[in-house]
């Protein structure tokens, strides 16, 4: 087996990946839940709701201010990665590991659902990814190596639906796959396979999905996606979620692997919160044992990935309200694309910036035992039980279906005889169910239902798989793997085009959102006129940057006539060679005791402060403050003027205490002002003939050194900049002026 | 069918109900809805639950495929497609692995359809 390792300073090498899977075996079966940390302590800061530490991630982006920690919260977080190649997803997968994700959800290709046997090999997919045994294997093993970087268990997971759904059960439970989603109610409703196999089928699935120690998703979600106004099918929400639930107990699935799909219905503008919580409530109270899977709402997602993402936040609200075991993050982009890395790893980030913002939120408020909520959720339970009453009067489940109770836009009782109605007899896969005779025999493990092994003398409890001396789940070995059938369509041949760009090793590099060199970009635009002129003259503008397959993904009015922002996506049609690029070199550092003892030697004073109308400090004071690690550690003497100091001020406060130098803050960059700053705290240093005997140097976030220069600093200091930086460049910047 | 909302005059029977007890009558509905259903699964199969017996059994989804195929044409499946090959495997004394490759390529089907039972499970 390969021994191929994940360092933390190199690429992800799929090709290392794709050697050898047809001996690869997955290292465990099953869900695993996060580790809990009660009262985790953190950079001083105490977390009630948090999870164990990651041993590598990336942190959220303030958390340089913060010792860079990067608390994890209690639930597994979800990020759904299909591009159409999985190859290139595996690199998007230790991304998202990384930014928090540990459930890794593989959408699978159109039509899939369709498809009658195991897909084989790894063509290319269409919103999603044809799920293959070589796919899954790789994956896998990419999440293997993955777990171990991040020092967190990965779950893996696609779905158990279409007309071959036990077979690819057991191809999961083969290949180490840790959850699904399966619901024969999807089937029936979403994709017209007949219904009376679509739950004969799943009894198979559910069974060896538990045997699996697989964790269940279902999929009543999809209702809420399909009715006209989502929050109207409430009560029939838990009516599936019921139905599944009921049902995979009776297949042998533990409540604890059975997870709820549940999303808050609605969205804003309506008052989405006031109508979401009191649903959430009565379903966890209803479903109390079984695990919750927060979904997103992604019925009403426009192309604002600004818009989509305060949905998301508000959805966990909920989620903090009352509970989440699993959190979805759908990708803000979801309503332009198929999605983008970033944005994955945007979704990923936003989950974990609400929930570690809204840790212990529950020891802070409670919600009211009387009055609006309440009434809300016996309401709503109410109109539940009714309609399974009314589900049984009409004959049972299949009638019921066959009548149009389900996705009716009515509130039920109320009814608008506009429901998803399907025949018994009708569907994909119609007449295809077959009666097992006396006879039947099934020599396996995990099969469900009537198997005849009394007849070569086993008892009743004995395992049907004795017979056959194991099955693939007790020997692996007898596995049979299959690496392509089809010569043209597979990743190889996708591969060895972008070889040239394949980390480690490339020596080019081309713009990416979703494939390997696929040199697509996007830009953001704002046009003074109304919506039709400001797309067509987004693209010309794409034209005349020599964009190729131009695109407008999104439009938003900012004003009807005066103003329209524009999102657009487009390809560079050129490769950056590496080599060529000029990247500047690191910032020079002393040692903190070689700049202990020129100070030391020669003690030196500065003065110091915020130039221009403007008061932020915290930048500033990081490179001061001794606590920070700023340049007072190193015994340099500090004048601090403050905010807003007048340039003049600055240096005639340097001439009066004597100082060596003058470091100026400038953080305001509108209209330049912040090199306006800088050149004229030059010039005035000039005027007063001090100019050559001070250092002067000058920083801010959007400060770059080169520019800081050229408007007349000795030297300038961007993001990132740190007390050992500045301390440096004054070492040295006095003694070139000795 | 198209009816209003007439919540308040059907929850009538219900309103007497502690949360508890209409939590109750929520599952025994769930269960009575589902019974039939597992009775069903009990009692049926389908050529995907056939093949993905196949798989582990040791079969790839080519051969799988092949041999439910050759099961239902000859109106064997209801036997089970794992029963069939192990009783060819039994009555060649060959492995599951090679009575299989056998009979998808049409050998040791003599006298293998006359030795199942003609009676539906009950």
């Amino acid at each position: 087996m390969s021994d191929y390792r994940l360092r933390p300073d190199e690429a992800l090498d799929v090709r290392e990946i794709l050697k050898d899977l047809d001996r690869y075996r997955p290292r465990r079966r099953g869900w695993t839940w996060r580790k809990m940390a009660p009262g985790l302590k953190m950079h001083g800061f105490s977390y009630q709701d948090a999870s164990q530490p990651l041993k590598r991630s990336v942190p959220l982006p303030p958390a340089h201010h913060f010792g860079n920690i990067d608390p994890q919260p209690g639930p597994v977080i979800t990020t759904e990665i299909a591009s159409g190649r999985f190859e290139d997803d595996i690199r998007r997968m230790r991304m998202a590991a990384h930014h928090g994700a540990d459930h890794i959800m593989v959408i699978r290709t159109a039509g899939q659902s369709h498809f009658d046997g195991l897909i084989e090999g790894t063509p290319q997919g269409v919103g999603g990814v044809p799920i293959t045994r070589k796919q899954i294997r790789a994956q896998r093993k990419a999440l293997d190596l993955i777990e171990d970087e991040v020092g967190r268990p990965i779950n893996y997971h696609s779905y158990v639906s279409g007309v071959a759904g036990p077979e690819i059960a057991v191809l999961f439970a083969e290949e180490g796959v840790n959850g699904a989603h399966q619901d024969p109610q999807y089937n029936v409703l979403y994709r017209n396979i007949n219904m009376a196999r679509s739950f004969v089928d799943a009894c198979e699935s559910k069974r060896v999905m538990a045997w699996a120690g697989m964790a269940q998703i279902d999929g009543a979600h999809n209702a809420n996606a399909t009715a006209r106004e989502a929050w109207k099918v409430m009560p029939e929400l838990m009516v599936q979620h019921a139905i599944n639930a009921r049902f995979s107990l009776a297949c042998g699935l533990p409540e604890d692997l059975i997870c709820l799909s549940t999303v808050p219905p609605t969205a804003t503008p309506a008052p989405c919160v006031h109508m979401d919580l009191p649903y959430a409530v009565a379903l966890r109270e209803l479903f109390s044992g079984f695990r919750m899977r927060a979904q997103m709402n992604t019925k009403y997602i426009q192309s604002s990935t600004r818009e989509a993402t305060v949905t998301h936040v508000l959805n966990m609200l909920i989620s903090k309200l009352t509970s989440a075991d699993i959190q979805s993050t759908i990708t803000p982009d979801e309503g332009r694309n198929v999605p983008w890395h970033i944005y994955n790893i945007e979704a990923c980030d936003t989950a974990k910036q609400t929930l570690i913002g809204l840790d212990g939120l529950m020891d802070l408020v409670e919600l009211k035992q009387e009055g609006y909520l309440r009434d809300q959720a016996r309401a709503l339970k109410e109109r539940a039980v009714l309609f399974m009453e009314e589900m049984l009067a009409s004959g049972g489940y299949f009638t019921a279906v066959e009548e149009g109770f389900f996705v009716d836009s009515g509130f039920f009782p109320e009814r608008n005889g506009d429901g998803i109605a399907r025949s018994l007899s009708g569907g994909i896969g119609a007449g295809s169910l077959i009666p097992r005779m006396k006879d039947y025999l099934a020599p396996v493990t995990a099969h469900f239902g009537y198997n005849n092994t009394g007849q070569y003398g086993l008892r009743e409890g004995e395992d049907p798989v004795s017979l056959i001396g194991g099955c693939t789940f007790e020997r692996p070995e007898m596995i049979r793997y299959i690496d392509e059938l089809d010569e043209t369509d597979n990743a190889a041949v996708r591969m060895a085009e972008s070889e040239q760009l394949r980390r480690p090793g490339a020596k080019f590099l081309k713009p990416e959102m979703e494939w390997l060199g696929d040199g697509t970009v996007m830009l953001t635009l704002f046009f003074p006129a109304e919506e039709k002129v400001a797309k067509a003259a987004a693209l010309e503008v794409a034209r005349r940057m020599n964009l190729k397959s131009p695109e407008v993904i999104s439009l938003e009015v900012m004003h009807p006539v005066d103003g329209t922002r524009v999102e657009l996506k487009g390809k560079v049609p050129f490769e950056i060679a590496i080599e060529e690029l000029e990247i500047p070199p690191e910032p020079e550092v002393m040692g903190d005791g070689a700049i202990r003892s020129a100070i030391e030697k020669r003690p030196m004073a500065v003065v110091c402060g915020t130039v221009g109308e403007d008061e932020h400090s915290v930048g500033l004071r990081e490179i001061i403050d001794i606590k920070h690690g700023g340049i007072e550690g190193y015994g340099i003497r500090v004048h601090y003027l403050g905010t807003s100091v007048p340039p003049e001020k600055l240096v005639s406060a340097a001439i009066e205490v004597g100082a060596d130098a003058i470091l100026a803050s400038t953080i305001i960059s509108h209209d330049n002002i912040h090199y306006k700053n800088i050149a004229l705290i030059d010039r005035i240093a000039r005027e007063m003939g001090v100019r050559e005997q001070l250092v002067f140097l000058a920083g801010g976030t959007q400060v770059t050194p080169e520019l800081a220069r050229e408007a007349g600093a000795d030297e300038g200091f961007g993001r990132g900049a740190k007390g050992v930086h500045v301390a440096t460049a004054l070492v040295k910047l006095r003694d070139s002026k000795k | 069918m198209k009816r209003s909302d007439d919540f308040d005059v059907r929850r009538e029977g219900l309103m007497g109900l502690e949360d508890a007890e209409l939590h109750a009558r929520f599952w025994e509905l769930a269960k009575q809805l589902t019974a039939p259903l597992i009775d069903m699964g009990r009692q049926y199969t389908s050529p995907s639950i056939e093949r993905s017996v196949l798989l582990r059994m040791g079969f790839s989804s080519l051969e799988a495929k092949e041999l439910v195929n050759i099961c239902l044409e000859k109106g064997l499946l209801g036997h089970g497609a794992g029963h069939v090959v192990y009783k060819a495997s039994r009555k060649s004394g060959q492995s599951i692995r090679e009575a299989g490759l056998l009979l998808i390529k049409g050998q040791g089907w003599e006298g293998l359809a006359d030795s199942f039972s003609k009676e539906e499970a009950s």
